[in-house]
């Protein structure tokens, strides 16, 4: 619907699909976004990454804290605060930040996810300063009334109806989520909150969120497009760096231990009127997982079910007739645990079992079978060939570096994956196979219409 | 959604149109040996082409009981053509890292093309098959209905789709502007392959064909794939426009219960086209009242003071046959009441002429300086040169953009607001279980 996006959830930032390398020298020596960086004596990281195909830059800020980093029944807050952050300073009051951007035609908004909070400007080169100046200015002198946070509180509230209580699919992600981690695990709870504990957060816990979170110390800025490195110094040293540094606690872990309770989420809604199926799994992500495993779920998920040439899209959708859609993905990007899916939706008359019994299926005969002769490389041509398209376009690098940071990845990690991704082997690509198909800590998720007792059966696992 | 879809693109389309003087884009006009004309921008900063096209060729003329062709045609086209079936063709995509596709609004039916330049002779050879030789063999056409069917079905509780299709239900009855886009579960199950090869007969034609390219490639280049892609094609299309279609706006308020926490609400009123000179004093008047960014009155009085709702907007909405401005909120159902009151508010202190100079310069700023903004991919570009050619803007276009934008005054803008705007007549349409609002009989 035709919806102001500001202050959006930003699930995941796709690697595979934003990364930019120079094919000049041949796919060896290939570079990927090459960004030069420094950092200020308060601790706060600056990365810039010229680009000058049009005379527009964008800045970024990320703060190294979301949801995760929220207190035990304080969920949402992170996410309120990041709206309340357009409110005002002392400086700047009353909404000045956005109608003072809005007036030189540029373009902002802003995002919470688990790991992490970011807020972005997109305007003409020359307005870099400006966009600089009020960004480091709500990092340290929000303002706020009870009654802002009161209107915006309501304001979320409805937000989290429009995305999630009207959205049965959404619902059922957020039920199955609490059931994919462990009890009191952040990423079980949803990063918008609860609806009982978002409706009770006070100016008080924006604020505390706020001073413990928002210092330079645990903020990322960077900087793309048409700007000089040495200008970017300049103006990072003129605002940002005054700020003062605050001492963080170290971060607790966000990988997952203990149990969980696993098994499968059902919702049914009258509203419902197409069925889908999901089976998600927990793995490694660039926190935890060796580089090459992370770099073989990434190809496994294309050659599996990544678009309409992938091996489980040609026997289910294609030739077994059993789908409308299916496929896999696999999200490397957290600071906690990854996550490796399989999905679908079936065709009239097929249940999910029969769904989910083919995506099995079609998994253990790549694992038996091995790949075709020349799968693998024509995987790795075309994944190459997503990163040069992603030059096109000149956010690419910003947020995929901002995104890689603030979860605590290094710049390192982002620079190498074509490396890494040049070196995989068939063997590695069935050994991560085996361990997707063999990792216990999975939930099935099934969407369902309120009666269609003909094509669907419930209660069994899906074993794939 | 396409319908949605398509009012969230003409909305940002104002803010694309315009370029910062100091690094001008230049746009050249390529005509090819066999009088197909494309608009060109040169970009060699990446060996990437991107293009653009467009035929008149949208939903307006799906035939009774078939809405849905153009939507079809668009899924199905790059599904097998001249002697590659659908898995063949989409494999030399896949390893080629070639991505085209094909989709359709109301008015028009449009592709884009995007390939390395190394690929580009392939890209277009395929294009041409896509275009001519489409096959629309028993197993696609089989698929690609049961997806549709299955998108519209997923969808048809969705508030904003509900909403939406109603209100355009209610504005457009008997004319095809009142249907989905994408069709109905039925009249998508009845569209067979004869349709297809009719719709590709009937309507894709050089005459009625803009072109956009964007990226590594020359003029000379541009010439030669123009033929190549395009020259098979008939030189006029066999079906012909109907004429303009009138909102039937009458002030009704159309509930549509259901039972969900929140309520969806959109409104409609006449509009006007793009072609209308007042276009520019419109864009302005709307973006003061409901547009784009953050600080409309709509969502200063709706989201910011009262927190009402999450999102709330206002946009022209120009299709060619009839202009509408529509808008949309969505707010808890105890609330619904008072937030269409605040929203007809608005409505009427803009109608009344209440607007400052103040106001009128920083919607004007906005529209002009938000403008370069977007042109940081050759996709993007190449979408703008088509939507000038779609709406005779002119070459220079991007040159003269902020000299129509800067002459609106505000008279103008009064004047547009007065025309355009009656809190009283504003059609209304929610989904969910309103309170407050008393539905028309």
């Amino acid at each position: 619907m035709a919806k102001i996006v500001r202050r959006l959830h930003i699930a995941v930032v796709a690697w595979a699909f934003v990364l930019v390398v120079s094919m000049g020298g041949g796919l060896a020596q290939a570079k990927v976004f090459d960004p030069k960086t420094f950092t200020l004596d308060n601790g706060m990281q600056v990365v810039v990454l010229p680009n000058r195909r049009a005379p527009v830059v964008l800045q970024m800020v990320w703060y190294k804290s979301g949801s995760a980093d929220e207190a035990r029944g304080k969920s949402g807050v992170a996410h309120l605060l990041e709206h309340l952050m357009f409110k005002g300073t002392s400086k700047h009051p009353n909404g000045e930040f956005s109608r003072t951007v809005a007036e030189y035609g540029g373009q902002e908004n802003a995002f919470t996810s688990y790991d992490y909070t970011g807020y972005f400007q997109t305007v003409a080169s020359d307005q870099l300063e400006m966009v600089m100046e009020l960004e480091a200015d709500r990092m340290t002198n929000l303002v706020l009334s009870a009654k802002d946070v009161e209107t915006e509180r309501a304001v979320v509230l409805e937000e989290r109806n429009q995305r999630i209580e009207t959205r049965p699919s959404a619902r059922l992600r957020e039920q199955a989520n609490q059931k994919l981690y462990p009890k009191g695990h952040p990423y079980g709870r949803p990063i918008i909150g609860w609806r009982g504990e978002l409706a009770a957060l006070t100016r008080e816990d924006a604020l505390a969120y706020y001073k413990a979170n928002y210092t330079p110390n645990n903020a990322i800025l960077v900087i793309a497009g048409d700007v000089q490195v040495a200008e970017v110094k300049r103006l990072a040293q003129k605002y940002y760096a005054p700020i003062g540094a605050r001492e963080m606690p170290a971060r607790p872990s966000l990988l997952a231990t203990g149990p969980i309770e696993g098994g499968e989420t059902v919702l049914r809604d009258a509203r419902v009127r197409q069925a889908s199926w999901s089976e998600n799994i927990i793995q490694p992500s660039l926190t935890n997982g060796p580089p090459m495993r992370v770099a073989a779920l990434e190809i496994l998920s294309e050659i599996l079910g990544g678009g309409s040439t992938s091996r489980i899209y040609r026997a289910l959708v294609i030739d077994q007739a059993l789908a409308v859609s299916a496929g896999s993905y696999y999200d490397q990007s957290a600071r906690g645990d990854g996550k490796f899916a399989f999905y679908g939706s079936p065709r009239p008359g097929v249940s999910l079992d029969q769904l989910a019994d083919a995506v099995g299926g079609e998994a253990r005969r790549m694992l038996s079978e091995g790949l075709k002769p020349n799968e693998l490389a024509a995987i790795k041509k075309r994944m190459m060939a997503d990163a040069v398209f992603s030059r096109d376009a000149m956010k690419a690098g910003a947020w995929t570096i901002g995104g890689a940071l603030a979860a605590g990845h290094a710049i390192d990690d982002v620079e190498a994956w074509p490396e890494r991704i040049q070196a995989v082997s068939e063997q590695d690509v069935l050994d991560a196979l085996q361990a997707v198909l063999d990792e216990p800590r999975r939930i099935t998720t099934r969407l369902l219409p309120q009666e269609t007792p003909n094509t669907i059966q419930d209660g069994q696992g899906t074993g794939s | 959604m396409k319908k949605i879809l398509w009012i969230v693109a003409l909305a940002a389309l104002p803010l694309w149109l315009s370029i910062a003087p100091a690094q001008a884009v230049e746009v050249e006009r390529v005509i090819s040996p066999g009088g197909i004309e494309a608009w060109l921008v040169q970009d060699n900063s990446n060996p990437v082409v991107s293009m653009r096209f467009a035929f008149r060729a949208g939903a307006e003329f799906d035939p009774v009981g078939k809405s849905g062709l153009a939507n079809l045609a668009a899924s199905t086209m790059d599904e097998g053509a001249g002697d590659l079936d659908s898995q063949a063709f989409q494999q030399i995509l896949a390893d080629q890292s070639i991505s085209l596709s094909f989709s359709s609004g109301l008015d028009r039916f449009t592709g884009q093309l995007k390939t390395l330049t190394e690929n580009l002779d392939q890209s277009v050879d395929l294009l041409r098959l896509a275009l001519t030789q489409a096959r629309f063999d028993a197993e696609p056409l089989t698929r690609l209905k049961s997806q549709i069917i299955a998108g519209i079905r997923a969808d048809s509780e969705a508030p904003g789709k509900l909403a939406y299709n109603a209100l355009f239900a209610n504005l457009f009855a008997g004319h095809n502007y009142a249907l989905d886009s994408d069709g109905s579960e039925e009249s998508v199950a009845a569209i067979t392959a004869d349709d297809l090869r009719d719709f590709v007969k009937t309507r894709l034609a050089r005459s009625n064909l803009i072109v956009g390219v964007v990226g590594d490639v020359t003029p000379k280049q541009v010439a030669v794939l123009l033929d190549q892609a395009f020259g098979d094609l008939p030189r006029d299309p066999a079906v012909k426009h109907g004429g303009d279609v009138t909102p039937q706006v009458s002030g009704r308020v159309q509930v549509i219960e259901r039972d969900i926490l929140q309520s969806t609400v959109v409104f409609g009123q006449a509009g006007l086209k793009r072609s209308d000179p007042d276009y520019y004093a419109a864009l302005v008047m709307n973006h003061i009242l409901g547009g784009g960014s953050f600080t409309s009155r709509l969502y200063t009085e709706v989201r910011e003071k009262r927190g009402l709702a999450y999102s709330v907007s206002s946009s022209f909405y120009p299709l060619d046959h009839a202009g509408l401005l529509v808008g949309s909120t969505a707010t808890e159902n105890a609330r619904v009441g008072e937030t269409l009151d605040v929203i007809r508010a608005e409505w009427a202190r803009m109608a009344a002429g209440e607007v400052s100079e103040q106001e009128l310069t920083a919607a004007k700023n906005y529209i002009s300086g938000s403008f370069p903004l977007t042109f940081t991919s050759t996709g993007a570009i190449a979408r703008v040169l088509v939507a000038m050619q779609v709406h005779k803007l002119g070459i220079d276009y991007l040159n003269k953009r902020k000299s129509y934008i800067n002459a609106v005054s505000l008279e103008d803008v009064k004047r547009v607001a007065a025309r355009y705007l009656n809190p009283d007549r504003l059609d209304v349409v929610v989904v969910g279980k309103p309170v407050g609002i008393v539905p028309s009989p």
